[in-house]
């Protein structure tokens, strides 16, 4: 079998997963609905990989094959085929999304055991992979948008799952909308791009782009805006990334798999994807760049001041995909890539255990209330440290590779680079403290009431069902999370899964240490090779440089966790009088949601209320009434006619062919 | 005898069964007169195909007796759920569907 069907096969296992799961739901018992969810993940990464095997049979320069089903839409010269494209990049997106989300898949097995919608959860989870697969195999425009918007709906489904939390809803929407603005910004793009190019394909677009182009028209740099806009809001980059933290409200395997790993990498695919169009247009790449710096700088600040666990790790999964996003903007394609997988490994597993630290605390938060849960459960607690490890990017685990080898590439490209470089290492200091700061105040010191109750009954806390946003008192019937909560030490499905992820989130950074291996570099960069910037490698010196200046940036950010939080427990309080305002701003996130609140929100509401009081009530409104009073005046006319008298109508029927029968008899003659 | 007789006679039949129509109260009576009109009418049909002098005609008489047929059924099973359901049978107080 060739590559391409390979990567059908792959594109069809979760969807019939999804299918099965959904429409069997009275017939299958839960747990069997939980292993057809995972096993079709898991085959889908078995021919995932076989669809790499295929493709390395190739020359490195041939692994592209285009493959279409049919015929999706022809009409007036467009052409859109029910295509795939199988490259480096597509393979290599493939491997990441099925591989993370099986694991996802298997904890989630455990962590969702005793939801009433676990039939729901697996199907919904599917296909969510589904849409991911079809997003980054789509092989034209049209496909890829179907795929954004499939994956912007299944982040709805997945956010909104505990239906009956009012405050879940609102966060779907909220994901929902901003997602639509995006594909509204994607979909431009595609008309631009079939207008100025004439197809939809991805061959075709990259082949005809260079010759049609030339660099910085402003065409092109349209094209590349409105894709950004796409690209911002799937990846919660400012100022679109107001819905990732609110979609915190979904179960944690969500918020691990799509919320972290999988599906806000879509827009650093995208950028990487039409790379051939950022290099046209460098005013829009240096855009993405800054707003990637950007981003990675103040969600950095945010996540230092918020209290709530799985908030903090979310703001840390913009400030990563800031990375991400600034590495492929500036021209780091294998290095942004290089980095999203790691930080795919890492930020699930800290969310992992978010999750079984969550269940232990009686589905509470609040990392107020939390601490000394280093005694209470010893294996989250070492996922956790090493989840936050890898992020801080400490020396010789994965996230210390992938970032730095964006900031060398950023340091090498010189010019107004290497301040994004730097940025990237102040970043990085950031995230060595906020990191730290969660693993410091979670894990050591006096267990807290919910850890001291595992240490003494070896049983999880059981509070009343509270929603952790809000407060309120729940239930646990379906649209509310199970009445049992589970953790990794008690439940093997989540624990295996965390153990990978931990594997991976220490040595995923091995295959492509700079002077040592290329293993991941060497695959991914023939994919990029008809952009000039690819041709910008920083020397091994430089790389090391960047390491040890990335080392010791870490080290110091952890030591000064520890110092803060350890060590002068009364200092972070300290700071929060003495620097009032600072933290106001980070703890409110920069405003802004007020900011979109006062900008956005109300004159759209003002307008659309003007619009309502207006347009809808005069001419609507009186074009509606004015028909249906045209209506029943011409109906009264006439209504006395119908009098309910049989007989009268008999009189009627004949009467009429009487005048009739006379005026053919008078005609005739 | 000449066409005009069956002509005069149908006629006189349709015209009957008309007037019954309007001027009776009785459902049943009704049915009846309306059998008649139809009976009038297939009358001149087998007259104008004597006339003629081939068989259309008689054919279209068949299939009117057919359709009478049918009517009398539905016609005699609304009376009868009419009578079962202790309604009057009389048509000018049965006026649900007034406009």
């Amino acid at each position: 079998m060739s590559a391409s069907s390979w990567a059908w096969l792959v594109l069809l296992l979760p969807l019939l997963g999804s299918i099965v799961v959904a429409l069997g739901f009275r017939a299958i018992p839960a747990r069997v609905a939980g292993v057809i969810g995972t096993a079709s993940i898991a085959l889908a990464f078995v021919c995932a990989v076989a669809a790499l095997i295929n493709l390395l049979g190739d020359e490195p320069e041939a692994r592209h094959h285009a493959s279409s089903l049919w015929t999706y839409a022809g009409a007036g010269g467009l052409h859109v085929d029910l295509g795939i494209y199988v490259d480096q990049l597509s393979v290599f997106m493939m491997l990441v999304v099925t591989g993370v989300s099986a694991l996802i898949h298997l904890y989630s097995f455990g962590y969702m055991r005793s939801d009433e919608g676990y039939h729901r959860f697996f199907s919904y989870l599917n296909f969510f992979v589904f849409s991911m697969l079809l997003l980054v195999l789509a092989g034209n425009f049209v496909l890829l948008i179907v795929g954004w918007a499939f994956v912007g709906f299944a982040s709805y489904a997945l956010i909104s799952f505990w239906y009956r939390r009012t405050t879940a809803t609102t966060a779907g929407m909220k994901a929902f909308v901003i997602n639509v603005v995006g594909d509204i910004g994607l979909v431009l793009a595609a008309f631009l791009i079939v207008q100025q190019l004439g197809s939809f394909e991805y061959e075709t677009v990259f082949a005809r782009a260079p010759e049609v182009f030339a660099r910085g028209e402003w065409t092109v740099t349209a094209i590349c805006l409105l894709l950004l806009v796409g690209a911002f809001a799937k990846s919660a980059q400012i100022p679109f990334h107001t819905w990732l933290p609110d979609a915190m409200e979904g179960p944690t395997p969500v918020s691990s798999l799509i919320h972290a790993a999988t599906m806000v990498t879509a827009g650093v695919y995208l950028i990487a994807r039409t790379h051939v169009l950022f290099y046209l247009a460098p005013t829009a790449a240096d855009i993405a760049a800054f707003v990637g710096l950007a981003t990675l700088l103040i969600a950095g600040t945010i996540a230092i001041a918020q209290t709530d666990l799985k908030r903090a790790i979310a703001y840390s999964t913009m400030s990563q995909i800031g990375y991400m996003i600034m590495g492929v903007s500036i021209g780091a394609y294998s290095a942004g890539l290089f980095h999203l997988m790691t930080h795919a490994c890492f930020k699930a597993l800290l969310f992992m255990t978010a999750g079984s630290i969550i269940s232990a605390m009686a589905n509470r938060q609040d990392i107020d209330r939390m601490s000394g849960f280093w005694r209470a459960m010893r294996f989250t607690s070492v996922c956790l440290v090493i989840g936050g490890l890898a992020l801080a990017a400490f020396p010789l685990t994965s996230g210390f590779f992938s970032k730095d080898s964006i900031l060398a590439y950023a340091e090498a490209r010189g010019g107004i680079y290497t301040w994004m470089a730097i940025g990237g290492y102040v970043g990085a200091f950031l995230t060595a403290i906020y990191t730290f700061r969660l693993v410091f105040r979670v894990l050591p010191g006096e267990p807290c009431k919910e850890a001291q109750h595992l240490i003494d009954s070896g049983e999880l806390y059981h509070g009343p069902p509270l929603n952790p946003a809000n407060e309120e008192e729940e239930d646990t019937e379906i649209g509310f999370p199970g009445a049992h909560h589970h953790i990794a030490e008690q439940s093997w499905p989540m624990a295996a899964a965390m153990a990978a992820l931990a594997f991976g989130a220490l040595f995923a950074g091995l295959v492509q240490v700079p002077g040592v291996d290329n293993v991941l570099f060497g695959f991914l960069d023939p994919a990029f090779a008809n952009s000039p910037l690819e041709a910008i490698h920083p020397e091994v010196g430089a790389e090391w440089r960047g390491l040890a200046i990335g080392a010791v940036i870490s080290i110091v950010g952890i030591a000064l966790a520890w110092y803060l939080w350890v060590a002068r427990p009364q200092l972070p309080a300290l700071f929060r009088r003495r620097l009032r305002p600072v933290y106001l701003l980070c703890l409110d996130k920069w405003y802004f949601d007020e900011a979109i609140e006062l900008l956005i929100v109300r004159p759209a509401l003002a307008i659309g209320r003007f619009a309502n009081d207006t347009f809808e009530r005069l001419v609507v409104d009186g074009l509606v009434n004015g028909t249906k009073e045209a209506v029943g005046d011409a109906g009264g006319v006439v209504r006395f006619v119908q009098s309910g008298f049989v007989r009268s109508y008999a009189l009627l029927l004949i009467a009429g062919f009487a005048g009739l029968a006379l005026y053919f008899l008078l005609g005739s003659s | 005898m000449t066409i005009e007789w069956y002509i005069v006679l149908s006629s006189l039949l349709f015209a009957i069964g008309a007037m019954g129509i309007l001027l009776r109260r009785s459902p049943i009576v009704i049915l009846l007169c309306l059998e008649l009109m139809l009976n009038a009418g297939n009358l001149a049909l087998v007259a104008f195909s004597r006339m003629v002098g081939n068989q259309q005609g008689q054919v279209f008489a068949i299939v009117v007796m057919v359709v009478a047929a049918c009517e009398v059924v539905v016609g005699l099973g609304l009376i009868v759920a009419i009578f079962r359901r202790r309604l009057p049978l009389n048509v000018d107080e049965l006026r649900e569907l007034r406009g």
